[in-house]
């Protein structure tokens, strides 16, 4: 009975349906089911599955990025039961996303976030023409892990500094790894700035976020 | 006589296009990031929000600013002949623009530009026929990045005598740029008479203005400085995915580029131009080299034209990293499909690795593909009446056509002269010339080129004059100096 739903909700998220997702999800929870193990055993089985399926060529970003949604939309749906019987999915990190100050360039962060989000990330993304004190402020509030910070333009690409040498000032900067990112960041720009981790692509993001955080 | 032409949309379609383009601006509206262009649309009747930054433009704003702007400008060099008429199918050519690497001709390898490699790649331009106008193509690294944009202005300014298509990354450094244009032109009225430049503006997809970017559009038609639109819609990614849709929103956003550009000065010259794609479902990125890329960038100049605008794409580029097969079959198609489109201008020679990359050599090779490519569209014409049955009947026995005065007469008219970068020798020749590959071959022309290029009339008053300007704007930004140029330039 339960492996039947179990499967239906990975099925949700192979198909990237988040209204399905989200009704199966408050069926578990009508049912009584624990809503980790709806997590684990029923909708994580679809991420996964379409994981390996983008890697070997059959998905392609739609399809991965509609996994994602549904997956926010369950685990969304789970979350006043998870709050009330107080737990929480196991995360494999915080990460605080934004498009530095002055660039309004968004697709691709926002594609980093779904990635990221999809692999069992918790991501806050703050958008686009964000100053580095309101990056720093959500840093703070939600205790990320990680930042990642993009930027197209060659004039806009400096913000990213800016934000490192902030955290550095307020003593955060061990706590905090900084990933950065966008088309104009060469292998050279992260070491200037020491930042910990760059990737050229969205889907490289996720194994350097692992990466930096020792996983 | 016919010029060969290729139109993707039935006239239903594009009607049907300009109509949601139209539709659009209404509903939802476009965003518009610039206090000023906000307030120029409000006084124009358009609804607006400050708040939100944006704007509802009725149809009958957008239907006049299409009754005002102008069919078509010339760009003049720097000696003052005529030498791009954006009009109608004329096509022309220049390299990509806004690089931020370059090709090492040793290592094949992209590196960081630098000063020298911009000068050495303006002068390449000059010295290729097949190019009508220069680009600031690339970034130079050795300034610092707030001076990026104007500094390629400056070193081309002083080594060029094409027009040039360029652009401002800032509000302030687009002043600058404008400053310089007009120290060469006498003023800038001379510069709206007879202008030398085009500046590159863009839109952000979907339907928003940032405050940089218009604020340079509405500078640029204050000055009459020919603007080029630079929509650039991701199918799947940042626009709708069907290539019809992306069109669409191509027309929406640069309709509302035309409706503000107008509004601050009617006839004001502005160009329907792009650089739309579709988004790689695989890779996540923005391949230019993608067929209907190439299809969505041909359609827009057919909208474009139907609105009666010169027009703009950007295409002749490849997303390989390194020259080889996949450069060559995707400049190739790429070229193929926007000279036989009739853009007036295509940028993008030069140009690889997801608009991201140029290259000394691939603008070589490129610069036959454009020799090729403007070859095709003047199409079979008829050089004599009858076309040859006089011949047959005086030579059609004896077969020696290499030695009439006939084909002395008309060889260099109906075939183009490839450079020795294309190989067409026999195996034996081949070899016998080093067994050279495409790349090695016009690595070789580049540097014989270089050799040939003639300084320009540039006085020396103005080089000090602009390179004053330059250094006044790089201290602005903390830089003390400026990288020197070459020995005894």
């Amino acid at each position: 009975m339960e492996k039947e739903l179990f499967q239906k909700m990975a099925q949700s998220v192979l198909d990237g349906d988040s209204d399905t997702a989200s009704a199966l999800a408050k069926e578990a929870v009508d049912a009584g089911i624990d809503p980790l193990d709806a997590i684990t055993k029923g909708f994580v089985t679809g991420v996964n599955k379409v994981g390996e399926s983008f890697a070997c060529g059959q998905a392609f970003l739609p399809e991965l990025v509609m996994a994602g949604e549904a997956m926010k939309a369950a685990v969304a749906a789970l979350e006043p039961e998870m709050q009330k019987r107080g737990v929480q999915p196991t995360m494999l990190g915080k990460v605080v996303l934004a498009t530095v100050e002055g660039d309004i360039h968004e697709i691709g962060k926002s594609l980093v976030g779904t990635m990221l989000s999809a692999s069992g990330f918790q991501v806050y993304d703050l958008g686009v023409d964000i100053p580095a004190a309101r990056i720093i402020a959500k840093v703070k509030e939600v205790d990320a892990d990680i930042v990642g910070l993009s930027a197209l333009l060659t004039t806009t690409m400096v913000k990213q500094k800016e934000v490192i040498d902030e955290l550095d000032k307020l003593g955060l900067r061990k706590k905090v790894k900084v990933m950065v990112g966008g088309a104009p960041v060469t292998r050279d720009w992260v070491q200037k700035i020491e930042a910990d981790g760059y990737s050229e692509d969205a889907i490289g993001a996720v194994a350097v976020a692992k990466q930096i955080l020792g996983l | 006589m016919i010029c060969p032409k290729v139109e993707l949309l039935d006239i239903d379609l594009v009607n049907q296009i300009i109509s949601e383009g139209i539709a659009i601006l209404e509903n939802p509206g476009i965003r518009v990031h610039n206090q000023e262009a906000l307030e120029i649309l409000a006084n124009a009747g358009a609804k607006v929000d400050f708040q939100a930054q944006v704007a509802w433009i009725p149809e009958k704003i957008t239907r006049q600013a299409l009754k005002t702007v102008p069919h078509e400008f010339t760009l003049f060099d720097l000696n003052g002949n005529p030498a791009v008429h954006y009009f109608g199918d004329k096509i022309h050519f220049d390299p990509g623009s806004g690089g931020l690497t370059i090709i090492d001709s040793q290592t094949e390898r992209p590196r960081l530009p630098l000063t020298n490699d911009l000068i050495k790649f303006v002068k390449l331009v000059e010295t290729l026929p097949q190019i009508d106008a220069q680009s600031t193509a690339f970034v130079c690294s050795d300034v610092t990045p707030e001076i990026g944009d104007l500094y390629r202005l400056y070193l081309a300014l002083i080594y060029m005598n094409k027009p040039i298509i360029t652009g401002a990354f800032r509000k302030d450094t687009w002043w600058t740029m404008k400053e310089m244009l007009s120290a060469v032109a006498g003023g800038d009225k001379a510069l709206a008479l007879r202008p030398t430049a085009v500046f590159d503006v863009c839109p952000s997809p979907p339907l928003l203005w940032s405050d940089t970017t218009c604020q340079n559009l509405i500078d640029c038609a204050r000055f009459s400085i020919p603007a080029q639109l630079i929509s650039m819609p991701l199918a799947g990614a940042t626009a709708p995915v069907t290539l019809a849709g992306a069109v669409v929103q191509h027309t929406a956003e640069s309709l509302s580029g035309v409706v503000i550009h107008q509004l601050v000065k009617e006839g004001a010259p502005i160009v329907w131009g792009g650089s739309p794609a579709i988004f790689d479902m695989r890779e996540g990125s923005t391949p230019m080299g993608a067929v209907e890329t190439w299809m969505i960038n041909s359609a827009c100049v057919q909208i474009g034209k139907a609105l009666g605008l010169p027009t703009h794409v950007y295409m002749g580029m490849s997303d390989t990293k390194i020259i080889d097969a996949q450069c060559g079959l995707e400049s190739m198609g790429s070229n193929f499909v926007a000279a036989v489109s009739g853009a007036n201008m295509i940028s993008g020679c030069g140009m690889l690795d997801l608009e991201s990359c140029l290259s000394f050599e691939k603008l070589v090779i490129d610069a036959e593909m454009i020799g090729m490519v403007k070859r095709f569209v003047k199409g079979i014409e008829v050089r004599d009446n009858p076309i040859a049955l006089s011949l047959m009947q005086k030579y059609g026995h004896k077969g020696e056509f290499l030695t009439l005065p006939h084909t002395r007469k008309w060889y260099r008219e109906e075939q183009y002269l490839p450079s020795e970068v294309i190989d067409r020798c026999s195996y034996e020749g081949w070899k016998s010339r080093g067994e050279k590959s495409t790349f090695e071959r016009a690595r070789e022309r580049v540097e014989k080129l270089i050799t040939g290029y003639q300084p320009t009339k540039v006085t020396e008053e103005l080089r000090q004059e602009l390179r004053a300007i330059t250094l006044r704007a790089a201290q602005s930004f903390g830089m003390q100096s400026l990288p020197p140029l070459p020995q005894g330039e």
